[in-house]
């Protein structure tokens, strides 16, 4: 049993015919494929090196700047973490750390993991890259709105880290920003550092609804001939639902963001009631803080699902590519994204069983959660069952996707804790549910965005990323990782709330201290373990291996480009026909283990196909 | 190889994790069992389903993989086995769900016996008001609060003259009598948890919300706000004491009611009036 998948087989672009090579005698009806209903759009090719490389329209350049800058908010919001367990676990070391300071921390670091980098590097970066390549388009179909979409994330980027630096700072209101505390005094940075947060959050909402528009239009209007919605990669129809959630999740932050800034500039009470502060009765009556927070998890609760739906999208595709075996259950796999994506929007209040709502909502809420568990359970049994029996490559890619299926599952269960109403009343707003978010939302899509780095690098960067490096970047990461969080739930059931700068002697907290102490060493290390990466990918590039065409012997579009890394316009002269779904893995009869999606039947006539 | 034995590792600590860790509940000191009992099904059926699935994916790991001379199989779909898999889930989905929703609707219907407890929250701090003589409450209005009505009674409300004013962070209460929290604030989001109830709920400004639990057993716990409320959340802190009948009712008699509160503020005012003519 080799760790180590051998690349340096040879690889012949078209290697599935069939093993007796009678391809010429049969029936040509078999191959036939709906002509195009339209002509093929004119791509603008830059000219310049702005236009190229700035100011770009090519999707995968448009991917590419995404990615880098999520990744850059990602930096900073690992920062972030890090001071916040510096005072959590060694506040004798963080002297220079206020209540004000660890408060901002929190807040920003939830808002830049949540929307800044996790969002955008799914959709804008992943979905960018991917969607015309995996669906057999040139392009986005509005290639201009798709580069004004990455340069209004980059603005909304800018205008969030302009507020680390106004009189009094960023926002230090919890990322959920509830009302009246996020603009009132008391909280920190209620004047300028809560206007550009919301100011940013709507342009990042402008930004992403013109990328979200290219991606649903791209993916339903684009496709090559021959890709019928059920042969789309798991990842497309991930990529495709999250976008749609979206699309009709982020108004209602918009809406949110715009009557809180209409509070706080010209005192309207959208979400201020009566409000006695410093013995004076302020300007504000009739609003509802509740009110709020049903429009903030209407949007909040599908970010999840946002956030989850690429990861089980991509997720799903590098297990059957690294285990050589199609996915199992391909359209229970489909219907249960679609599912999930339509029931997440039915769960918002399990956020609010004790935020003082009528208590009667608990009922609705916490079984429309718990049925959610189903379809989701369904999907992890699908990636278990489409390991078994397979021949499986324990490659890094294969150890992030493991990675994943670990912490999903932990952070899943923990879940259902938490959906179950009375459950969640003692468990609520400790660190149970801040265990529960970072290994469900946090840490298992990272692990599918690694897996997804270290797949797609050769296709994107030309070179193969050095796998050493790779597995001690994994097991660092995912061992640290769990050491962070599995732990952390006990500190809930202990009763430790969270957003404490700091807990005093409470005979709660003072048997955990030496927990706290193991997390954030935990932490620091996990941390800089991500640098390992950084280090990779500099190092490959300037001397890595040379990655041959589909160098993991994927049937997907993106790996039969014209040249490796795709050029702008994709699949040169003609684009490619599509026969077939993308998990032929292994196929009885057929020569090799796999069977690209452009491969007609009549060249593999003696195979036994079940789906195509 | 290793691989497959690393996560088997990962997945045994975690087992002994569980059975081993100091970490646990704070004792409970209420009538809340039935979630804790709750938590613990969860536990057994949850962590039973994660471990099963891992050790699963770590059999596949050992088993399947990968071999040059080997092919997978090739089956797209087994629906038989789909929907086993489906009803099985569901069912233990349903089973989890049902001793939550009754404990729920407990939470929610408030015993008839019930005392109430009126806790005003403010950034950062807590009051307390008790019903007199009469077992009801006044009503309160925001605009009314001033130093000598801090609960901001309305006047003419003949039910709040003999509210019972608590002027401390520290509530006590009677061991086995049910309490109904109603719970208010004057500024921003709070919550009144104390760990040994295991019930929380959200004070929320223009509005009153409640819960309920049953002390059951004596002793001082602490009180922490479980709502962000700006700076100084994490310093906002009160207490509980919980007594015997005897004690509490002595206790009870030591505070004063909002007509005496009232009428010692006109004295001073009365007096520091003089004071101010000589």
């Amino acid at each position: 049993m080799s760790d180590e998948y051998d690349n340096n087989k040879s690889y012949q672009a078209q290697s599935s015919e069939v093993m007796d090579g009678s391809t010429g005698s049969v029936n040509p009806d078999i191959d036939y494929v709906r002509p195009a209903e339209v002509g093929e759009q004119d791509l603008y090719h830059g000219h310049s090196f702005i236009e190229k490389w700035v100011f770009c329209q090519d999707a995968k350049v448009i991917g590419v700047q995404y990615f880098l800058t999520a990744v850059f908010t990602g930096i900073v919001g690992l920062i972030l973490s890090w001071l916040m367990r510096l005072q959590l676990g060694f506040p004798e070391l963080a002297g220079f750390m206020t209540a004000e300071h660890y408060y901002q921390f929190v807040t920003m670091h939830g808002m830049i993991m949540v929307v800044y980098f996790l969002t955008a590097l799914f959709l804008g970066g992943f979905g960018n890259y991917l969607i015309p390549l995996m669906v057999g388009a040139r392009d986005m179909v509005f290639p201009y709105v798709n580069m004004l979409s990455f340069w209004m994330f980059f603005v909304a980027v800018a205008v969030l880290m302009a507020s680390f630096f106004v009189p009094g700072g960023p926002t230090g209101a919890g990322w959920t920003l509830y009302p009246p505390q996020t603009i009132l005094e008391g909280t920190p940075g209620s004047g300028m550092g809560i206007l550009l947060m919301l100011i940013s959050l709507s342009l990042f909402v402008i930004g992403f609804t013109m990328g979200g528009l290219n991606y649903m239009i791209t993916i339903l209007q684009a496709r090559t001939r021959g890709m019928t919605l059920m042969r789309m990669p798991l990842t497309v129809w991930g990529i495709f639902t999250a976008t749609v959630l979206a699309m009709l999740a982020f108004p209602a932050l918009l809406v949110s963001a715009i009557m809180m800034t209409l509070d706080k500039v010209l005192q309207t009470s959208f979400f201020m009631p009566t409000i006695l502060k410093a013995g004076e009765v302020l300007e504000y009556g009739g609003g509802s803080p509740i009110l709020f927070q049903h429009l903030f998890w209407f949007f909040g609760h599908p970010e999840v699902y946002i956030v989850a739906l690429p990861a089980f999208g991509i997720v799903s595709d590098l297990i059957s590519v690294h285990a050589r075996k199609n996915i199992f259950g391909y359209r229970m796999m489909v219907w249960a994204i679609v599912g999930i994506g339509g029931l997440s929007f039915f769960v918002w209040a399990h956020h609010m069983y004790v935020s003082g709502m009528n208590p009667w909502f608990g009922f609705f809420f916490a079984t429309t959660t718990l049925i959610i568990a189903v379809p989701t359970a369904m999907k992890v049994y699908n990636w278990i069952l489409t390991l078994w029996r397979g021949n499986i490559r324990i490659n890094t890619v294969m150890l992030w996707c493991l990675g994943f299926i670990v912490t999903f599952v932990n952070g899943g269960i923990t879940g259902i804790f938490l959906g179950n109403v009375s459950v969640d009343v003692p468990l609520s707003d400790t660190y149970f549910v801040i265990a529960h978010f970072h290994m469900v939302m946090g840490i298992a899509p990272l692990m599918v965005i690694m897996g997804a780095v270290y797949h797609w690098f050769p296709l994107v960067a030309g070179k193969m990323l050095h796998e050493g490096l790779g597995k001690w970047h994994f097991w660092i990461t995912f061992l640290g990782a769990y050491s962070i969080y599995f732990p952390m739930h006990y500190l809930g059931f202990i009763g430790v709330p969270r957003r404490y700068f700091e807990m005093y002697d409470s005979p709660y907290m003072t048997s955990a201290v030496g927990m706290n102490e193991f997390i954030s060493i935990a932490a620091f290390i996990v941390g800089a373990a991500q640098f390992i990466l950084v280090f990779n990918i500099i190092k490959t590039l300037k001397t890595g291996k040379k990655a041959e065409q589909n160098p993991w012997k994927a049937n997907s579009l993106e790996w039969y480009t014209s040249t490796v890394p795709p050029e702008h316009g994709n699949f040169g002269e003609r684009l490619p026909v599509v026969h077939r779904w993308p998990y032929d893995f292994s196929v009885p009869g057929a020569k090799d283990d796999f069977i690209p999606q452009t491969t007609a039947p009549s060249e593999v006539i003696h195979t036994e196909v079940e789906k195509t | 190889m290793h691989a497959g034995i690393i996560f088997l590792l990962v997945i045994i600590g975690s087992v002994l994790f569980h059975i081993f860790t100091p970490w646990y509940w704070t004792d409970i000191a209420s009538n809340w069992g039935g979630m804790d009992d709750t938590i613990t099904l969860t536990f057994w059926v949850g962590g039973g389903v994660f471990v099963a699935v891992c050790l699963f994916m770590i059999y596949c790991v050992f088993r399947y993989s990968h071999k040059e001379d080997r092919r997978a199989e090739y089956k797209p779909e087994d629906k038989k086995l789909e929907k086993i898999l489906t009803w099985a889930t569901t069912l233990g989905v349903a089973a989890l769900l049902a001793p939550g929703l009754i404990i729920w609707n407990q939470y929610v219907n408030v015993p008839k016996n019930a005392i109430e407890v009126d806790v005003m929250a403010w950034q950062w701090g807590w009051q307390y008001r008790l019903p007199g003589a009469d077992g009801k409450l006044g009503t309160t209005q925001v605009r009314n609060i001033a130093d000598n009505n801090p609960f901001g009674i309305n006047p003419d409300d003949p039910f709040g003259r003999d509210d019972i004013m608590v002027e401390s962070d520290v509530i006590n209460l009677e061991n086995n009598r049910p309490v109904k929290i109603l719970l208010r604030s004057v500024d921003v989001l709070h919550n009144w948890y104390v760990p040994q109830f295991r019930a929380k709920m959200d004070a929320v400004p223009g509005t009153v919300t409640f819960y309920w639990f049953e002390p059951n057993k004596v002793g001082e716990y602490e009180v922490l706000c479980a709502e962000y409320c700006g700076v100084g959340h994490y310093a906002m802190r009160g207490g509980v004491e919980v007594q015997d009948k005897g004690d509490y009712e002595v206790w009870l008699s030591e505070q004063e009611t909002f007509e005496q509160l009232s009428a010692r503020y006109e004295k001073l005012n009365v007096d520091g009036n003089k004071l101010a003519k000589k």
